[in-house]
């Protein structure tokens, strides 16, 4: 299996969708021209051509507005937004209007539309450019949430989005770009809504998605060294939330720690715990840990952000507490 | 407004349950359909839940502490209500909970009654009762579980967690632990080494003790006697497999399916053998149920889940609601309406090989019917020598509610059912 970067998966997952289907067509700021702010659509203006591949102004609103009324109109909008962070200046449309039109018209349309945006920090892009929100739209009943966080699943599952009649939220993580990993050749197609176990462990679960789940990765190949043998589960999908790979883990460890790049605070890791009290109580061990960022708008200095962001020793020391 | 909780009636035959547990402590929240508390009765240890919502505003008895059935055992109150125990429960508040055990001296020593009730000026505090026995033992709920299941008494156990909290681990090693109490070493008789077992003392399991009770006081008050009966299976072996054939692996039907509804019948004709003993009101109960129990092997014991209407019900509904209920005995999540109001009880050993055995009856029932394995042997049938499937069934009976003559007719009865099964199927 060629090994590929997170990049390519996504690039190659929109060029496969697009020539399969007529109706998928890209807007966003930048997708054109130059190739897209993280060069995933590098080469498709070319290709496509202006009617497939569209330069929008910049005013997210008019993107994830434009998206909705095509979505309606039956084609297959692919939005980008250059980062998570902006997509607050379109909240109004994402969660009033892309989440809810399909049940406020009594099911007469559906919006088949996907909007792919880019969340995390640690590239030094401060505060307001760095935020890792991805709770805040998995709130929302209406929307579905996809968070990768392995360029095989990437691909997978952004194939699934695209012909899937709901409207996405398909969030990448800006630091995993570049990272590699193996991807089956031909189609690959991966069912939204399934949390995967990545790593098999028997002594403390850990549970994780999208950016993390490498920092996860990288921790338990050292706990080993130490004898713990983590599991790892990947939520993959943050709405809806596939508890069943969690539970049965747990069941099995009776330990676990969460871990997401966000704040803690009404986090990821607020709702996975809760749902293992409420599903798996008797077979509690130890109080669930949560491992998340530190809870201050994110540092420029580079020191400091890094402090702040979950680091892989704390993902170990957070185990420790538990094993 | 308060809810008194009272020691529910599990069972026709219950008049009193042991408080073994309370699962919510003072001042806790408690949701309707919460576990309140573990009752042992004479047959099994089940949950209480409660019928309120609330907090539990006070634990009326201790741990361990005997309760006729109907008698109060909780107050549920509104959070921060203030309740007036005396009036609510119509006797002076302080003589409900005695003190703990473990400080005998202190309460003789201390005779002034102790009104727990704050006074009613003050703001209302969370209602709490300092623990006894220096605070709660420290467990997690996987840990309590499987203290629980395992009959290990928590305060034994040693703690490795913060504040002493007791994990998972912890009940490994207490259980890996050679037992402490007695290591015998065996005399040296020849030189040479010998190999010598630990011989160990654990406590007795909540379960079993049960059993070691009931079983004594049946052997003791219950006069048994005993009779056997060799019943002819070849055909109900046959139209088992015919039926079986039929049914699809989870459906298959055991041969004391069978028997189940074939002694549920036969009783109909014997209302004695259905009946129990009331020795306080000199009567005799003649049941209105035909409810066959059968009794499932469980860890550390045997637990009686009971058919309903057994003579009501088809061979098919029979074998399929047992199936439910073994399955969740064995499980040990039985629920109490499993194994309450049996008339009568099938012990099948069928299945281990067993030519015959004589069973206890479970009290307070009238007898039991022991069933051995369905064999091959030779018969001799119209002065020839042939291969015959032959099983024997014992049915024990008290011997204050029937004689031999009547446990022998009832087991030709039962004759006509098994040995023409088409009988059980119409």
């Amino acid at each position: 299996m060629p090994r590929i970067t997170m990049r390519e998966a996504i690039s190659q997952a929109l060029w496969e969708e697009m020539e399969r289907d007529p109706d998928v067509f890209i807007l966003g700021e930048e997708v054109g021209l130059w190739g897209g702010s993280y060069a995933v659509t590098r080469g498709f203006y070319d290709h496509f051509g202006t009617d497939r591949v569209k330069d929008t102004p910049i005013s997210e609103a008019t993107i994830v507005g434009a998206a909705i009324g095509a979505a309606l109109t039956g084609l297959r909008p692919v939005a980008e937004l250059m980062t998570i962070n902006f997509a607050f200046s379109a909240f109004e449309h994402i969660v009033n209007q892309a989440a809810k039109l399909h049940y406020m018209f009594a099911g007469q349309m559906v919006l088949p539309m996907v909007i792919r945006t880019v969340s995390g920090g640690g590239r030094q892009l401060a505060a307001t450019h760095s935020q890792t929100p991805d709770v805040i739209f998995a709130h929302f009943p209406g929307l579905k949430v996809v968070a990768p966080g392995t360029p095989e699943d990437a691909k997978g599952l952004l194939k699934s989005s695209i012909r899937s009649n709901d409207p996405i939220l398909f969030i990448e993580s800006a630091t995993l770009y570049s990272s590699r990993g193996e991807v089956p050749d031909g189609e690959v197609l991966i069912p939204i809504g399934k949390s995967k176990v990545q790593r098999v462990g028997k002594d403390v679960t850990i549970v994780t998605y999208s950016k993390m789940l490498e920092t996860s990765m990288k921790a338990a190949d050292q706990l080993a060294q130490e004898g713990i043998e983590a599991e790892i589960v990947d939520l993959r999908t943050l709405r809806p939330l596939d508890m069943e790979p969690v539970i049965a883990s747990f069941k099995k460890t009776n330990r676990a720690v969460i871990v997401e790049e966000g704040w803690r605070s009404f986090g990821i890791g607020a709702e996975v715990a809760s749902r293992i009290y409420e599903e798996a109580f008797d077979y509690l061990d130890a109080p669930i840990q949560r491992v998340a960022q530190k809870e201050v708008p994110l540092p420029y200095n580079r020191t400091l952000e890094q402090f702040a962001l979950p680091q892989v020793e704390d993902v170990i020391r957070a185990v420790k507490e538990v094993a | 407004m308060a809810q008194i909780v009272n020691m529910p009636k599990l069972g026709f035959d219950m008049a009193e349950g042991t408080l073994v547990r309370w699962v919510i402590n003072e001042g806790e929240n408690v949701t309707k359909g919460a576990v309140l508390a573990e009752i042992e009765t004479d047959k099994a240890t089940v949950e209480v839940e409660s019928a309120f919502s609330g907090v539990l505003f006070r634990q009326l008895v201790n741990q361990g502490t005997v309760v006729p059935i109907n008698d109060p055992i909780a107050v549920i109150a509104e959070p921060g209500e203030q309740v007036d125990l005396e009036s609510l429960l119509g006797k002076p508040a302080e003589s409900e909970k005695q003190p703990e055990i473990e400080h005998p001296s202190e309460a003789k020593a201390e005779e002034k009654p102790e009104v727990k009730t704050p006074p009613p000026a003050q703001p209302a505090p969370a209602p709490q009762v300092p623990p006894a026995t220096g605070g709660p033992v420290l467990a997690s709920p996987l840990a309590r579980t499987m203290a629980t299941e395992l009959g290990i008494d928590l305060r034994q156990v040693h703690g490795s967690g913060p504040d002493g909290r007791i994990a998972k681990k912890d009940i490994e090693s207490y259980q890996a632990k050679p037992a402490e109490q007695v290591a015998v070493k065996a005399p040296v008789v020849a030189p040479g080494p010998a190999f010598v077992r630990e011989t160990r003392a654990l406590p007795l399991p909540r379960l079993r003790a049960a059993i070691g009770r009931r079983m004594a006081e049946s052997m003791k008050q219950a006069p048994h006697f005993y009779v056997t009966h060799d019943y002819n299976v070849g055909a109900l072996v046959e139209r088992r497999k015919e039926i079986n054939a039929l049914l699809g692996e989870d459906a298959k039907l055991s041969v004391n399916d069978f028997i189940v509804r074939a002694v549920a019948l036969a009783l109909l004709e014997f209302p004695n053998l259905n009946a129990s003993l009331d020795l306080k009101n000199n009567t005799l109960i003649y049941h209105g149920e035909i409810n066959v129990g059968v009794a499932v092997a469980v860890e550390n014991g045997l637990l009686t889940v009971v058919n309903r209407n057994t003579d009501q019900k088809t061979v098919h509904q029979i074998s399929s609601e047992l199936k439910v209920m073994v399955a969740r005995a064995r499980e040990g999540k039985v629920h109490p309406e499993d194994i309450e109001g049996s008339t009568f009880t099938v012990s099948n050993m069928g299945m281990y090989d067993v030519d015959q055995f004589t069973a206890i009856i479970n009290p307070p029932e009238a007898a039991i019917l022991a069933v051995g394995s369905a064999v091959q042997v030779p018969v001799i049938a119209n002065g020839e020598l042939t291969i015959g499937t032959r099983m024997k069934a014992t049915l024990s009976v008290d011997h204050r509610i029937s004689d031999g003559a009547e446990g022998a007719r009832f087991l030709q009865a039962l004759a006509k059912y098994i040995e023409e099964p088409l009988r059980l199927l119409i």
